[in-house]
């Protein structure tokens, strides 16, 4: 055999386990949706936020309701004295500020 | 067989014998460049896959969770708030939490503990999560006791093992019920940790959020998209640290391929100046190298994301798992829903393939078109 075809052949071979893998990814197994549904609905029924990914401190148990200067929460000046610190995202805060919520007062600031 | 085909098969038959003449350099170049697309790809699907599930799941959260300032730190909910919220139109169900955190010394590790009603956890009952029933031994129907903040000793009775394929949301988690909860905590009756609000129609969230600040100015909304967002951001973050981590050894392995494909070896210089004597054309030359760009470059391709595919949804991205997942006592176990973003891997493929390629003609070009001699002898 040609060496040109061996290597056609296992070129269109691999071309083909990526084409096969990508298209289990566009149609999912049902065990799989079901496993996102089913994980959805104990987020819907318990009120969870936060996945329980970093449990070390209450900032990075559950960072989207951590205080808006968890880095500096145990005094003034603190610094991060927990592992995930150095590896979790700034607050989106300082990238896309928080809504603009803060009440208004009645005379001109 | 089309003759262009047949051109082209024979110039690929030349192309592997030549790389064949070189066969270590090449096997070498083709498991950095393999490895190389492997880490990125790993790394691409295993983000985004983790972005995804956590945007999906999440999706259910609570539209606003509303929490008490007190010094710009989060603090309990007096018992006639919730009543304040009662009067803002839109709120269609508004519900206190209780939840916080217990530290356990036996495994020096945080829980979540969370109060549920009467009818899912009875007195005395508990139900944990899979990673902490793992880590201390427990099963249905185990006691195990904890020792609460104000020094006295509680036992539960487990009622039920939360599910492991929940264990990304729920690993650390103790469900108990609320009188329980206020007995082991000494929470002050009627004050609750934060308020959990659904509103109707989802376009009025971000006015409803305006109005609890300005009804409530010592209060703190959190809309579900700031959720969302967290987390959108985490990854990034995350997936920014690996890249930046790795980017010295992607600049090493640039260096590497533009090293291999833009200077030719003075064999290689000398089999282009037979092959021009022995009268192929430029364009042949330049056809040939080019299939050699391509084949190495995307057999390194292939094999890297099949590779990049087996070791994020079947290995559980062993290899990047503690940075990108994160780290903890409790570590959750859990396997990825395949999943992948299109643009990435295009991308991916583009900045990997590509190159290389193109890298690979210009020196040819310059040595194809020079005299066959000069280039013999040079």
């Amino acid at each position: 055999m040609r060496p040109s075809s061996v290597v056609i052949g296992l070129l269109a071979a691999l071309v083909l386990v990526v084409l096969a893998l990508l298209a289990s990814i566009l149609h999912p197994a049902d065990t799989d949706m079901q496993k996102l549904a089913d994980n959805r609905a104990i987020v819907e029924k318990y009120g969870l936020t936060d996945l329980a990914l970093f449990t070390e401190a209450r900032y990075t148990r559950h960072p989207s309701q951590a205080d808006l200067h968890s880095a500096f929460q145990d005094h003034p000046g603190a610094l991060e004295h927990f592992p995930t610190g150095s590896l979790l995202a700034p607050r989106p805060s300082s990238i896309n500020p928080h809504e603009s919520l803060a009440g208004k007062t009645t005379s001109p600031d | 067989m089309n003759p262009w085909l047949e051109k082209q098969r024979h110039l690929i038959d030349f192309t592997l014998a030549s790389l064949g003449r070189r066969k270590t350099k090449n096997i070498g170049l083709l498991l950095a460049y393999t490895l190389l697309v492997f880490v990125l790809a790993s790394l691409t699907l295993f983000t985004h896959a983790l972005r995804s599930e956590a945007s999906f799941v999440l999706a259910g959260s609570p539209e606003v969770i509303l929490q008490r300032m007190v010094a710009g730190r989060h603090d309990l909910i007096p018992p006639d708030y919730i009543e304040k919220i009662g009067r803002i139109r839109g709120v269609q169900k508004k519900e206190g939490r209780l939840w916080g955190y217990y530290y356990d010394t036996v495994l020096n590790a945080n829980y979540t503990f969370m109060a549920r009603p009467a009818d899912e956890v009875a007195d005395g009952y508990i139900m944990v999560g899979n990673a902490l029933a793992r880590e201390r031994g427990l099963a249905a129907h185990n006691t195990i006791s904890f020792r609460s903040y104000s020094g006295k000793l509680f036992t539960f009775e487990v009622s039920a093992v939360l599910s492991p394929d929940s264990e990304l949301l729920s690993a650390d988690l103790v469900l108990l019920s609320e009188n329980d909860f206020r007995r082991f905590f000494e929470y002050p009756a009627g004050h609750f940790t934060d308020i959990a609000l659904s509103v109707a129609n989802p376009q009025e969230v971000r006015n409803i959020a305006a109005k609890l600040s300005s009804a409530l100015p010592d209060s703190r909304p959190i809309l579900r998209e700031e959720v969302l967002r967290t987390y959108q951001s985490v990854f990034d973050w995350r997936e920014g640290i690996v890249l930046t981590v790795l980017a010295g050894a992607i600049l090493a392995f640039t260096i590497l391929a533009w090293e291999k494909a833009s200077g030719l070896s003075a064999e290689e210089k000398r089999e282009i100046g037979i092959l021009k004597a022995i009268g192929w054309e430029t364009g042949d030359v330049i056809r040939m190298k080019t299939w050699e760009g391509l084949l190495i470059s995307l057999t390194a391709f292939l094999l890297g994301f099949i590779a990049a595919y087996v070791h994020v949804f079947h290995f559980d991205a062993a290899v990047f798992e503690p940075v990108l997942k994160g780290w903890s006592v409790l570590y959750p176990r859990f396997t990825l829903v395949p999943t992948v973003d299109g643009l990435q891997i295009a991308t991916l493929f583009f900045f990997t393939v590509f190159p290389y390629t193109a890298a690979v003609l210009v020196p040819i070009w310059r040595a194809a078109i020079t005299d066959p001699d000069a280039v013999m002898r040079a």
